[in-house]
């Protein structure tokens, strides 16, 4: 075959794609150390002190603790409701079935702000004053999509006959759900709990708008851009981008493993979205 | 085999939750949009269609609405032109090193979109990173004004966020294409040329359609690339909504404003899935 010819320039193009996706991040990095400030071409004064700066900085910290407390509640809330939302969407017959469905979906697709301004709106009319707690309902609302897209997945898979040897030999449906259908649907949860969680620590397009007194990591960043920039930033931004490499590619390893092979993962999410709106 | 009780329990508790904070917030987004503000500043809860028609009557708020589907048909055309032939190479081409090709462009997705368009900021700034090695090269004596503040920015930094979105549904559908057709395809003579443009990529429009939507539906509502990096002449629609529901005060405005791009994108889901149906082989 001579698809050689045609293909030759693909290789190049994969890594100039690959460059102008991690060019950023690696010009943060390498800034996050440069003693001379944000810019400058070549950096130079190689020095820890931002890192420094930054361990200091009692404000970052208290917005990191924030965060992770949000995550950890968001992430509980969206499991909660989307592991038997996507239960609900394998196997029981309601009215308005189709809109459920498409509603669950819908903040994982529609542009951040409109979640966030319609939930402002529901919080304002029902007196509810913004904090943290109103990021917790809505980040744990928004991310319900990841929770159930994730285990609707993990359900396709599943064989239903170990369910119901399981109710034939006496159990009931409680012991069913926690002996046989949670063990089963295990590594869809976690790889639903990692991607919630880091998506969670990262989210801003909803939280602007529920924000109250306390800020969230990613809204204490953000003040800070408003008021200039110094690699304290880049920073802050390098320690977050190696955790959110870490739970990337703990999440992936789970679906790879679940799978048995490589195949679509996070494709799925994206996937599943578009075709069920 | 499911039980009514068991039915209801997993039914019941994620419908009432959704309700509350999905449905009764979006129909809430509905109404206010038909609402009005009082000098007073509180919300007069009488129905009006005035929001919509200060919405057509100013032309800023039409113009910025255009100027926003134009960037995010930019940044949607710019996503599939990095994100096919990409997808093409690691299904098709990259053989042992397509595992990690893969994890190396969902890495990027999940990573902080906050920290991205930062990273964009200090590299384009007028002494950013870019600026201070043309000048350090010598292609330029003073920084180019045009790189930060500037709707190229917006675009620039759209483009790298939609990218792998753009990516993953064409990859998808490039995957579930059956091997043997494009090995039937060589064997009946046609060339590599032929075999994409016949068999390979009418098979992966579904792909497209839905990484495409995906990269416009996103880029369309973003405001905080624009707020970043954008400048006067980068503002996009979400930003005069913002503004409604801050320093202007104008919360039934704002609503209409984002009422009329949720209208946009909801029709925009719609025709696409349409498209999709029509062209998929399954």
């Amino acid at each position: 075959m001579s698809r050689r010819d045609t293909s030759r320039w693909l290789p190049w193009h994969a890594a100039a794609v690959f460059g102008f996706l991690y060019l950023p991040v690696v010009t943060l990095i390498v800034y996050s150390f440069n003693g001379s400030g944000v810019g400058g071409f070549p950096p130079r004064n190689l020095t820890f002190d931002w890192y420094r700066m930054l361990f200091a900085d009692d404000a970052i910290w208290t917005s990191v603790l924030n965060s992770l407390l949000v995550a950890f509640v968001a992430m509980a809330i969206s499991l909660a409701f989307g592991i038997p939302a996507a239960l609900a969407l394998d196997r029981a017959n309601f009215p308005g079935k189709a809109l459920f469905r498409r509603l669950v979906l819908l903040p994982l697709i529609l542009p951040g702000i409109i979640t966030g301004l319609s939930l402002l709106m529901l919080f304002r009319e029902a007196d509810v004053k913004l904090s943290l707690v109103t990021i917790v309902l809505g980040h744990g609302t928004a991310l319900i999509s990841v929770a159930t897209t994730e285990v609707f997945a993990g359900l396709q898979k599943l064989d239903r006959a170990q369910e119901e040897a399981s109710l034939d030999l006496g159990a009931n449906y409680w012991q069913t759900f926690w002996r046989v259908t949670i063990p089963n649907l295990r590594l869809s949860i976690i790889g639903a709990a990692l991607l919630i969680f880091t998506l969670s620590m990262d989210e801003i397009a909803v939280s602007f708008f529920l924000i109250g007194r306390d800020n969230t990591l990613p809204l204490e960043i953000w003040g800070r851009l408003r008021r200039g920039i110094t690699p304290e930033i880049n920073a802050i931004s390098s320690i977050i981008f190696a955790f959110s490499l870490v739970a990337i590619v703990a999440w992936y390893r789970l679906r790879v493993g679940a799978k048995g092979k490589t195949e679509i993962a996070a494709a799925e999410l994206v996937e599943a979205a578009t075709e069920n709106v | 085999m499911f039980s009514r009780a068991y039915r209801v329990a997993i039914t019941v508790p994620p419908l009432l939750w959704v309700t509350v904070f999905l449905l009764v917030p979006y129909a809430l987004l509905f109404c206010y949009s038909f609402w009005s503000v009082s000098p007073a500043q509180t919300i007069v809860h009488s129905w009006t269609l005035d929001n919509y028609r200060e919405f057509l009557r100013v032309n800023v708020y039409l113009q910025t609405l255009f100027r926003s589907m134009w960037i995010a048909a930019r940044v949607t055309t710019f996503s599939l032109v990095l994100g096919y032939p990409l997808a093409y190479y690691l299904s098709f081409h990259a053989g042992a090193r397509k595992d990690l090709f893969y994890q190396l462009v969902i890495i990027p997705l999940w990573v902080s979109y906050l920290v991205r368009a930062y990273a964009w900021k200090t590299i384009l700034g007028s002494d950013g990173v870019l600026n201070t090695l043309l000048q350090y090269v010598h292609l330029t004596k003073h920084p180019l004004e045009f790189l930060l503040y500037s709707p190229f920015a917006v675009v620039l930094t759209l483009t790298h966020i939609y990218t792998p979105f753009a990516f993953l549904p064409i990859y998808a559908s490039l995957e579930h294409i059956p091997r043997n057709l494009v090995e039937a395809s060589h064997d009946l003579g046609a060339s590599p040329l032929q075999t994409f443009w016949r068999v390979i990529f009418p098979l992966s429009i579904p792909g497209v359609l839905a990484g495409a939507t995906f990269a416009f539906v996103l880029s369309l509502g973003d405001f905080l690339a624009p707020l970043l990096l954008g400048g006067p002449s980068g503002i996009m629609i979400s930003n005069i909504v913002v503004s409604q529901f801050g320093t202007a005060y104008n919360w039934p405005l704002g609503a209409a404003i984002s009422l009329c791009m949720l209208l946009l994108v909801l029709a925009l889901l719609f025709l696409s899935e349409n498209l999709e149906k029509k062209w998929s082989f399954r």
